[in-house]
């Protein structure tokens, strides 16, 4: 099943993923690395779908145990990632035009 | 290759390699703060996706379980994305733990789930690759956590021989890992890998002083990502490696952009080795003539001026004066001043924290100007107002070589042509070195509480103007 050929697949998937990462991550404006950041904590938390696969098997106590508290700790970090990504990127705001052009 | 996959599986990689796609864009739109909600949303449907093509999964016969599962981690979830932004940076070590912690349950799961023949070496190296790296950061990130909401003394603890502890009991760890590539079957090694694992991570950031923070949290984001993507590897699941790399490779890059802008070597932080204690030379000190302002005398000369750059730190956001600055924007710009915000890279507890801040306060996010491009504008600048920062406007890191901050970038504060400082006293800062900023002709000191100064040069300035 696990043939070293997949192995070399998965090698080559992560060393140019990693390229990709670089290079987007590269052009983020310093302005965003707070809220990149904590969207990149959300999208690791992908990490849910292992966890689900061995809640969902439950072929063993200890893994249908070890994957619910896994599946509770990344499902908090998708939720909680992407709420306050996005809180913080809606504070973000260009100037107004000057201090409200003739009020009244 | 694999055998022949059946119809669904077909569908859930597909499904995968769409999620993929997404959060590339995801990361890519974060490079303009006018994309980067289109990149939340991006991430989101990503996300959806990729769990509803998990549930299809054929293996799945409770789906009970992963529901209370997924409804408990929302309610949880939730508060965490609540908090405030200046529990931002404590908030974000948090889940750095918790998708640690996720890896390292699986892993460890997986680990007990298979026969040592479905172990190969590779496999079990890579399994172990991802408890250590992920046990390492439950622990580290806890205990920056804990570091950061002052649960923990923030003083850095450190002992003789501190770095050799460490240097042994990862040895140790990674010995373990050896001899369970050899033989996988070695049941009762696999938990004291992990408990030294735990153990490292916490003894790896008890020598950590809350101006480290942002390489730190910078760096277990890193981890992080690398051990998600290690369980890639042992799950043979390329949405997971993606993930991880990408994760990865943005911990790493804002590392690197931390740790030069302090001035460390990035193999100096990838080693743990920051944090050092720096001698103070506090003891000594004869007590050299300062100048200082009122607040009226402060108002006065900023509205005075043409050109105003503020440069905000930590200070400024645990003396919750944000939005008095901003009043003081306010009042500064209907007069005609210019004013722009001066952001080191450093300045806060984690990257780009003062950004988020002053964006909170409904600053435009035009005027936060990073070090790079404001410091030639400094010269010309009539007034430097710093609030809450030190360290990075010490020009002893420009000129004195037995400082131990020398070399590290700056703002050139003191090219300004009047510069103040509100500061509490004259106590040296967090890292205990002297600022020969203070003591310079053109700087006036404005002693007292940020918000509070901040707030009587607004009523100064409103009461001027009527």
């Amino acid at each position: 099943m696990n043939s070293s050929s997949n192995l070399i697949n998965a090698l080559f998937i992560f060393v140019l993923a990693g390229f990709i990462g670089f290079e987007v991550i590269r052009r983020v404006s310093p302005l965003l690395h707070t809220p990149l950041m904590s969207l990149t904590n959300a999208l690791d938390a992908i990490a849910v779908v292992g966890a689900i696969v061995l809640v969902g098997e439950h072929k063993s106590t200890l893994s249908a145990v070890f994957g619910f508290i896994a599946v509770i700790a990344a499902t908090s970090n998708i939720v909680g990632g992407f709420f306050i990504t996005d809180r913080m990127l809606k504070m973000f705001k260009t100037s107004r035009p000057a201090a409200k052009p003739v009020a009244k | 290759m694999a055998p022949e996959l059946a119809g669904s599986q077909i569908v859930i990689e597909l499904v995968y390699l769409i999620a993929s796609v997404l959060f590339i864009f995801s990361l890519k739109w974060m490079s303009s703060p006018t994309t980067a909600r289109h990149g939340i949303w991006a991430g989101e449907i990503g996300m959806l996706l990729a769990i509803c093509g998990t549930l299809l999964h054929r293996g799945i016969v409770d789906y009970r379980l992963i529901a209370i599962g997924l409804v408990l981690g929302t309610i949880i979830g939730i508060p965490l994305g609540r908090v405030a932004m200046t529990a931002v940076p404590q908030r974000t070590a948090l889940s750095h733990a918790f998708g640690a912690l996720c890896v390292t349950l699986v892993g460890s799961a997986e680990y007990y789930l298979r026969t040592p023949s479905e172990l190969p070496p590779f496999m079990m190296a890579v399994l172990s690759l991802e408890v250590i790296l992920g046990g390492l950061t439950v622990t580290g990130s806890l205990m920056a956590a804990g570091k950061l909401q002052e649960i923990l003394p923030q003083r850095p603890l450190t002992y003789k021989g501190q770095n050799l502890v460490n240097f042994a009991l990862l040895a140790c760890a990674l010995a373990i890992a050896v001899s369970l590539v050899r033989n996988p079957g070695a049941h009762s090694l696999f938990p004291f890998m992990i408990l030294i694992a735990l153990a490292f991570g916490v003894l790896l950031i008890i020598p950590i002083g809350g101006a480290d923070m942002p390489t730190v949290i910078s760096l277990l984001n890193g981890y992080a990502g690398l051990s998600a993507a290690a369980m890639g590897f042992v799950l043979n699941s390329k949405l997971l490696i993606i993930a991880g790399a990408l994760d990865g490779s943005s911990g790493l890059i804002l590392s690197i952009i931390m740790s030069k802008a302090m001035n460390r070597s990035f193999t100096n932080v990838l080693f743990g080795a920051f944090g050092q204690v720096q001698t103070s030379h506090a003891a000594g000190e004869e007590a050299k003539p300062v100048r200082s302002a009122t607040p009226e005398e402060a108002a006065a000369i900023l509205s005075a001026a043409n050109r105003v750059i503020v440069v905000p730190g930590y200070g400024m956001a645990v003396a919750q004066a944000q939005h008095k600055v901003r009043e003081l924007y306010d009042g500064l710009s209907k007069r005609g001043v210019d004013v722009r915000f001066a952001i080191h890279p450093v300045a806060g507890r984690m990257p780009g924290h003062m950004n988020v801040l002053l964006a909170e306060a409904d600053i435009p996010y035009d005027r936060l100007i990073e070090m790079d491009e404001i410091n030639g504008d400094f010269p010309q600048t009539d007034v430097a107002l710093v609030i809450g920062a030190n360290d990075v406007t010490n020009p002893a890191a420009r000129s004195d070589t037995t400082s131990p901050i020398y070399g590290m970038p700056i703002l050139d504060v003191d090219k300004a042509h009047t510069v103040m400082v509100i500061k509490r006293s004259m106590n040296p800062g967090f890292a205990g070195i002297d600022n020969p900023l203070y003591y310079l002709d053109n700087t006036l000191m404005l002693f007292g509480d940020a918000k509070a100064f901040v707030g009587s040069i607004v009523r100064e300035l409103g009461g001027g103007h009527g």
